[in-house]
């Protein structure tokens, strides 16, 4: 085996050590009835050619991003990649290295997340941030959790317009810990302040709003947060963090908890995961803040360092009273995430931003002049992705772009029976890209 | 602890100094070494009652977390807000600046319960 | 090449510098204001400004500083640190692969498709179970889901009351935390002398409280719980659920199955025992496998096979909710697939085999210098306590870790379980070489030789390192969490 240095004489050896005979004698704590009797039903071994030709031929199976242009967002998005993020995260050691729990050797990592952490804090224009979350549906399920806490009550307030993959999972922690989630629609692809003003109650432990909002659109975030303030609720938003590149912050307009999705911030698509869940909150909820966190310290001859800090409120020395039980997160996805910041820096991820936009509202343009094509929600003002009320069948349209080189927009029915396509067009499609799905939206 | 024959002292490794019928209280040398580097203290609320053996609070150092229980019964009068820039001083002075909280006690004041000087090092001892 | 300091991000770069150029603008460019109103677009983003040589030699020295097990031998115990192969990386960079989004209909991504649906039988066959969710991204997160379907079981049978977890006092913190998170409480169980779960405690606390009962097995001293049939049935036949904690898993590959034994449901660590990259501290990955009564509260979707082909399965009447915004760590279980399909089934055995004979020869070969806490073959890790030492020579457990770094070893995990007094739990993994472990049992030796007579060097430890000992007392005094530019400084307090 590649992987194990030891040959049969080595063995022999470490063997005779322990005055053993035999591989199977180690196992002797193992009552003979639960030892397995033959091989495990599964595929036989392949050598490594086979193996990487194996895999070859399976990820040939799948149409990626690079094949076809590629319209789907829906909190997942194709965002361009600079190359310094891969020849970072892939040096080995950061990505074979575990938690740094002896900083004395781990001031690489511990720098990084440090790193992390501003640049979160200062993208969300929040106090403090963590190391990170498993992803954004996760980091909204404990903000709102720690929402409960914090304030002693037991509702959160959901903005219909929040992402199902979000709420889904917030309902599963919701149910557990003893949360209510109350769900407060809008039309017009918004909720309006006024619906979420009147759906607060004493027992309202915050209001949750995405930004932008499923739909693509941008809520009255500030509007909506003073009603929460003034209800005693706490404000939390959830972001998409390259949006930040052009947006306000949601901690300038006083929210309490930011939290999202860092996945647009130099990590792969990856089916799905691993993703990276971002965290932010103020500084006086600082000893509440879930997951890890790194702080800068001096070492014994005053050199300044980092160190994983306000360690007890976490899982191994609180064990069942601790805020949360992360242990493993995103290390290396911030990592990636932070290289990415680093190298777009403050002209990259505006100029990101605004490709996006630009290129969004032409696309939106351009669709919505074909008959049967139709902005869903017109009024309303959105980032990247925008939702079309299509006349044809979502799924037909898509299967029509399939056969000619496009991944189309995600098929959506809204809550009033709108039945359409959510397109997300970032700094990646180029002009031919839009102007292709155009044509052949036309040609349908 | 035989050197401060005048505190009384809990099973769970509080002290408490009693004149008339305030009750100073706080975590004895043992507890605090134990305990390492105190980095964090969570006090109950001024005018809060408590019972003898409640839980009133908890102390946390880098790498702990500790319940704080109260010795006796009474309302919380005071707590040490020195401690909220200065944790390190339940550290350097356990029995004496690094008080915790202070209790006006219920009358008639139960110590049948607490331990003496001796009897506290014979269960540090034991330990 | 570990200069005094590496500067922080925020402290290079210069106001202009670009390390990236965009394309020119290829659409019509509309005003700002017409597309969003003003209130919605940010006054100034304090991002860093740097030119692409300047963040590439940032982070590579900062690589420098940063011990890995690509660097040196890494025996952590019960993290399983072992070697990542390569060919895991070059597949993972395969743009089949990492470009596929998640919402992309199912006839465009067959492939990975195929690789979830076969990891799910693969480690439903290695549990000796009926079915796995890849859901979970962590071990932790696995913990969650194993509960949050115990729950729902318990529920189901009209046994909804059940509201304890009962969990050994030298359980990993994630499991009573785990617990908690589920909404139940917990109940510790006593460890015996030597070193198991002991089993009359354990039938003292039973009652129809309790819901279930968590275990590692091999168990967090690294022994087998050679009682665990009996303890399953145990916990069975008190109405209560077994759940394997499978982040020990690496003694038992191909050689037994917690299934088998009597559990009902367990977590694998996919960045432990399968070779997915630790990250720094993640990504990780956690499927949970079950028998079939725990089967239908399996979150959704399922990857399952039909004749048109892979598909996601969405619609589970009776599932327990979704704990991850999509289908789980795909690139991390997509690297333990081509992991697992190098050894095999012929292969897998030897994993375990060369593990557990590694951890074995380092406790035979330090027996003499150092006390191990019990006095019997290990499993996949050993563990010493250096009580001894810290009565003699006031040298403990962290001191001897800190002079390890010396030599350019990761020291062992340190203080874990609580139930034995200043623990080193060392756990070599089977990718390390007999040289390696010879090195690192001379270097324990002279150690341990160190403590008796000269015991200021090991104190003093480290001194080989970019910083020396840390102060943590101030970090969480005063936390410091966030860097601030110099002209508004503000301390968090």
């Amino acid at each position: 085996m590649a992987y194990i240095p030891n040959t049969d004489s080595d063995r022999g050896e470490m063997l005779a050590a322990l005055g053993l005979n035999s591989l199977d004698e180690l196992f002797s704590q193992i009552p003979k009835d639960l030892q397995l009797k033959g091989e495990l039903n599964i595929p036989s071994r392949l050598d490594q050619m086979s193996l990487a030709r194996h895999m070859g031929a399976l990820a040939r199976k799948n149409i990626s991003a690079e094949d076809h242009p590629c319209f789907l967002g829906a909190g997942i998005y194709h965002h361009y990649v600079p190359p310094t993020v891969g020849a970072i995260i892939g040096r080995s050691e950061f990505y074979t290295a575990y938690t740094p729990y002896q900083p004395e050797m781990s001031q690489g990592m511990l720098q990084t997340i440090y790193e992390f952490q501003t640049l979160i804090a200062e993208l969300t224009g929040m106090d403090v941030a963590n190391a990170s979350m498993y992803d954004g549906a996760t980091a909204l399920a404990e903000a709102a959790i720690m929402a409960k806490d914090l304030t002693s009550r037991s509702v959160v307030l959901i903005l219909g317009t929040v992402s199902k993959h979000y709420t889904d999972v917030l309902q599963t922690y919701a149910e557990h810990s003893g949360v209510e989630v109350v769900t407060v629609s809008g039309d017009g692809g918004v909720v309006s302040s006024s619906s979420v003003e009147a759906a607060i109650t004493p027992n309202t432990a915050a209001v949750i709003v995405q930004q932008p909002n499923f739909y693509g659109n941008l809520e009255d975030i500030e509007e909506i947060f003073s009603a929460a303030h003034a209800a005693g609720a706490l404000a939390i938003a959830s972001v998409d963090p390259v949006s930040l590149g052009l947006l306000t912050p949601p901690g300038h307009y006083g929210a309490d908890i930011v939290v999202g999705e860092g996945q647009g911030l130099g990590c792969p698509m990856g089916f799905g995961g691993p993703m990276l869940g971002l965290f932010a909150c103020r500084t006086e909820f600082m000893r509440r803040l879930p997951g890890r966190i790194v702080g800068e310290t001096k070492d014994g001859d005053g050199k300044r360092a980092y160190v994983m800090t306000l360690r007890t409120r976490e899982q191994d020395i609180r064990r069942e009273r601790a805020t949360i039980n992360i242990f493993t997160n995103e290390a290396l996805y911030a990592l990636a995430a932070t290289v990415y910041l680093a190298t777009m820096g403050r002209q990259g991820l505006a100029g990101v931003a605004e490709l996006s936009l630009q290129k969004a509202h032409y696309a939106a343009e351009q669709i919505t002049a074909i008959p049967g094509f139709e902005l869903m929600y017109p009024g309303a003002p959105f980032f990247k992705e925008f939702a079309v009320r299509t006349a044809a069948s979502p799924e037909k349209i898509n299967e029509a772009l399939l056969d000619n080189g496009i991944i189309g927009g995600l098929p959506i029915s809204t809550p009033d029976g709108d039945q359409g396509l959510l397109f997300c067009v970032t700094e990646q499609r180029t002009r031919q890209d839009i102007d292709r799905l155009v044509e052949l939206l036309w040609a349908l | 602890m035989s050197e401060l024959p005048e505190l009384l002292f809990s099973k769970t490794h509080e002290w408490v100094r009693i004149d008339d019928d305030i009750a100073t209280v706080g975590i004895t040398a043992h507890a605090q070494e134990e305990l390492g580097d105190v980095a964090l203290i969570l006090f109950p609320e001024v005018g809060r009652v408590l019972q003898a053996d409640e839980k009133f609070g908890e102390i946390e150092s880098i790498k702990a977390v500790s319940d704080l229980f109260s010795p006796i019964a009474g309302e919380v009068i005071a707590v040490n807000e020195e401690l909220e820039a200065s944790p390190e001083l339940v550290n350097d002075d356990p029995h004496g600046a690094g008080w915790l909280v202070q209790i006006r006690a219920f009358i008639p004041m139960d110590t049948s319960e607490l331990l003496s000087a001796e009897e506290y090092d014979e269960l540090v001892r034991e330990h | 090449m570990f200069e005094s300091n590496e500067p922080l991000l925020f402290e290079i770069g210069a106001s202009g510098r670009r390390a990236v150029e965009l394309p020119t603008i290829d659409v019509p460019v509309k005003p700002l204001e017409s597309l969003i109103p003003k209130k919605h677009v940010r006054g100034s983003l304090p991002l860093p400004e740097l030119s692409e040589p300047e963040v590439i030699r940032h982070y590579t020295r900062l690589s420098q500083r940063n011990f890995s097990i690509d660097s040196g031998f890494y025996p952590l115990g019960s993290c399983t640190m072992k070697y990542n192969p390569k060919i895991n990386e070059d597949v993972a960079r395969l743009s089949g692969f990492g470009r596929i989004h998640p919402l992309q209909p199912a006839k465009t991504v067959q492939g990975a498709l195929e690789v979830m649906f076969t990891m799910q039988n693969i480690l439903t066959e290695v549990a000796g179970m009926d079915e796995t969710s890849l859901q979970p991204a962590a071990g932790a997160h696995g913990e969650l889901l194993g509960l949050m379907l115990i729950q729902a079981y318990q529920k189901s049978i009209g046994q909804g009351h059940r509201d304890t977890i009962l969990v050994p006092e030298a359980a990993h913190g994630t499991n009573p935390a785990s617990a908690a998170r589920c909404g139940f409480k917990t109940k510790s169980i006593r460890s015996d002398a030597r070193g198991r779960v002991d089993i009359e405690h354990l039938k003292s606390l039973l009652g129809d409280h309790v819901a279930g009962f968590m275990l590692t097995n091999p168990n967090t001293v690294g022994l087998f719980e050679d009682n665990v049939a009996e303890i399953c049935e145990l916990i069975h036949a008190a109405g209560g659920q077994v759940y394997c904690d499978g982040a020990n898993m690496n003694a038992l590959v191909g050689r037994a199955r917690p299934g088998d034994m009597g559990f009902d449901v367990m977590h694998f660590n996919l960045h432990k025992t399968f070779s997915s990259p630790h990250g720094g501290g993640g990504p990780g990955s956690g499927p949970v496998s079950v028998k079939s009564h725990l089967a239908p509260f399996l979150p959704a979707p399922m990857a399952i096979k039909t004749e048109a082909g892979y598909e996601l399965q969405f619609d589970r009447p009776g599932a327990v909710g979704k704990i991850h915004g999509y289908y789980g760590s795909f690139m991390c279980i997509l690297r333990s697939y081509v992991f697992i399909m190098y050894y095999g089934s012929e292969g897998l055995k030897t994993i375990s085999e060369n593990a557990v004979l590694n951890a074995n020869y380092i406790r035979v070969k330090l027996q003499d210098e150092y006390d191990v806490a019990f006095d019997e073959l290990c499993m996949h890790e050993c563990i010493f306590t250096l009580k001894r030492q810290a009565k003699e020579y006031g040298i403990k457990a962290i001191d001897v870790a800190k002079r390890l770094m010396d030599f350019g070893i990761h020291p062992p995990t340190m203080y874990f379980p609580l139930i034995v007094p200043e623990a080193l739990m060392v756990e070599p993994t089977e990718t390390e070489s007999i040289q390696t472990l010879n090195r690192f049992v001379q270097v324990m030796k002279q150690i341990a030789d160190e403590a008796k007579n000269n015991p200021d060097l090991v104190r003093s430890a480290p001194t080989a390192t970019p910083v020396r000992k840390l102060d943590e007392a101030t970090a969480a005094r005063q936390p410091c969490l966030c860097w601030t530019a110099p002209s508004d400084a503000v301390t968090a307090a």
